[in-house]
């Protein structure tokens, strides 16, 4: 990027997003609590929780939209504080609602966000032009008017004409069906092979796999910083599908069951941990038949990204008590 | 057929939403084409579809907001196309986007639902009671709303929903935000639900949840391409996954509406 150089004042060149125990709160609900984490140039960092964790406060303080109670953060090497109207033109963003004009059209809003910027959609159209040409046939549509899939295309084009050295998207996939959100994904890889910092935030945990890194938050606080594989390896219970003739009666006797630790349907199986030094899976077997189910099978399985978010808060839970 | 009162529709016993040939257009554009399904009692029945494949029209059509093009539908009993106003009153909704009013109380919002929906004034507070004691929310009565945790608030929406105990309950993305654990907190609820006979009609985006339900259907540019058990359906494309079977139908679409 040549007219970054003037921001490498700073040395971090190595991490495009540096956050030091940033913490806000509203009032009596804490937001944010001591969020520290880095994120590489080229990354694609995924920040994974549901609703209200504070995924939005995150990228809304990143963005230089609110200020953060206490802590520090740089992006591109400048401060969030201080240089706000740097990171400002270096950055793009995609709120989690639709913040076009309504009543522009789809290449009048690109136009208005290209200037803004003192660019020119010409001037950068190689890196829109795989999510644009989607969207082309529709450009004298008015934004307000498009279908959900289209306003999340246009969005990000908007957010990319610019060139940003950092994308910030905040649940670009959410209430999105499973083909087209693959799809999204798609794009993004691209992006990240144009040397885009790509920071995702989102509620399912099945995308979590697609990014390099992820940050796994919940109430505020980050349960866990990691790789995909390494979250998922680090899993330290043993864990077992269970899977019987009527699943709903097997999932109430699991939960009865004395030795259960953790148990959670899981699509055609239900997912349980047990008290190890208490019990094997023979005695659960025999436990289950007692309570009339024929044909169980127990079979051990690999944690997936959701076991591990339920596993972490349930480790939480269990030291608060 | 000629007609489908509700004579013809007492007669479908056991069937709560019956649907033949359902189509809805809007000018060349055929957002609904020619869908046809029954749905039994007590049934939890999973809608799914890309976006843009036709399903919120078809369940406007299916909730009275919007009349069909042509076909026919019988719904809790009553015809789509004469009898809309009485299907409202005797089904229920709810949406992840429109549930509850954030500046009343709990105990406000289900009184403004029961209310509307027509339960009986004296059984009202009662059974208000009743409910927040067996969500374990019996402190939290005179709460807002807006300071309940998402995933409370999604519970407390759906018992709104089901509150006058229709016959059928109509569930739009209910789970779409919540974490983990909440989201299967939510599907046990509707498993109470369906065990008390109420059907339930729901969409999501989740495919580890359309294995919770009965049956399946999968739209496809405004048709149904696939409806079975998860079973059958995984067996049918020889699939492990509800995933799978999501991508092999939905990857066949030619609309570029979404």
């Amino acid at each position: 990027m040549g007219k970054g150089s003037s921001m490498n004042k700073n040395n971090c060149q190595l991490s495009t997003v540096n956050c030091q125990l940033i913490s806000k709160s509203y009032g009596v609900v804490k937001a944010l609590e001591n969020i520290s984490f880095e994120v590489e140039k080229g990354e694609i960092f995924g920040i994974i929780g549901p609703d209200g964790a504070g995924k939005t406060t995150l990228f809304r303080i990143l963005t230089t939209l609110i200020l953060a109670d206490s802590g520090t953060a740089t992006v591109d090497g400048c401060d969030v504080v201080k240089e706000y109207n740097e990171i400002r033109k270096h950055v793009g963003y995609m709120p989690g609602r639709f913040s076009l004009y309504q009543d522009l059209t789809v290449e009048e809003n690109l136009d208005v966000f290209a200037k803004v910027f003192n660019t020119s959609i010409e001037e950068n159209y190689h890196l829109i032009k795989d999510i644009y040409v989607q969207i082309e046939p529709f450009k004298k549509r008015r934004a307000g008017k498009l279908s959900g899939g289209m306003k999340q295309k246009l969005a990000l084009c908007c957010a990319l004409i610019h060139k940003p050295s950092v994308l910030f998207l905040d649940e670009p996939t959410t209430g999105v069906d499973p083909v087209s959100r693959k799809e999204f994904w798609e794009m993004l890889k691209r992006l990240k092979n144009e040397g885009i910092t790509i920071l995702v935030s989102t509620p399912y945990m099945d995308e979590a796999a697609l990014c390099d890194r992820i940050a796994l938050i919940q109430n505020g606080q980050f349960l866990k910083i990691e790789t995909p594989e390494n979250i998922v390896n680090q899993f330290a219970q043993e864990l077992w599908t269970v899977k019987g003739v009527q699943m709903s009666k097997l999932l109430n006797d699991l939960r009865q069951y004395e030795h259960i630790r953790t148990c959670f349907a899981f699509g055609d199986t239900h997912h349980i941990t047990l008290e190890s030094n208490m019990s094997t899976v023979e005695n659960l077997q025999d436990y289950l038949q007692m309570n009339g189910h024929f044909q169980v099978e127990i079979k051990p399985t690999k944690a997936s990204i959701e076991d591990c978010f339920m596993e972490l808060t349930f480790e939480k839970s269990e030291s608060y008590d | 057929m000629t007609s489908i009162g509700t004579d013809k529709a007492t007669q479908q016993i056991g069937k709560v939403i019956w649907a033949e040939n359902l189509c809805k257009k809007f000018g060349a554009f055929t957002a609904v084409d020619h869908i046809s399904f029954e749905i039994e009692k007590g049934e939890i029945f999973g809608f799914l579809g890309a976006n843009g494949a036709g399903k919120t029209t078809a369940m406007r059509m299916l909730t009275g907001l919007s009349k069909p093009t042509s076909g026919k539908g019988v719904v809790a009993g009553f015809d789509i196309n004469t009898q809309s106003e009485q299907i409202k009153k005797n089904i229920g909704y709810m949406s992840q986007k429109f549930a509850l009013y954030e500046d009343l109380k709990v105990w406000e919002n289900i009184r403004l639902y029961a209310g509307i929906y027509g339960v009986p004034k004296k059984e009202i507070a009662p059974r208000t009671d009743d409910l927040l004691h067996r969500l374990g929310f019996d402190k939290e009565k005179d709460t807002l709303v807006k300071s309940l945790p998402l995933g409370w608030k999604q519970k407390l929406a759906f018992s709104v929903a089901i509150f006058h105990e229709p016959k059928i309950v109509f569930l739009d993305e209910p789970t779409g935000g919540v974490d983990p654990a909440a989201r299967r907190n939510f599907w046990e609820m509707i498993y109470q639900a369906a065990d008390r006979g109420i059907t339930v009609f729901v969409t999501t985006h989740y495919m580890d949840e359309a294995e919770y339900c009965n049956r399946v259907s999968i739209m496809v540019d405004g048709r149904i391409d696939a409806l079975d058990t998860p079973k059958n359906l995984k067996d049918q494309f020889n699939a492990s996954t509800m995933d799978e079977v999501f991508h092999h139908l939905a990857r066949k679409s030619t609309r570029n509406a979404d």
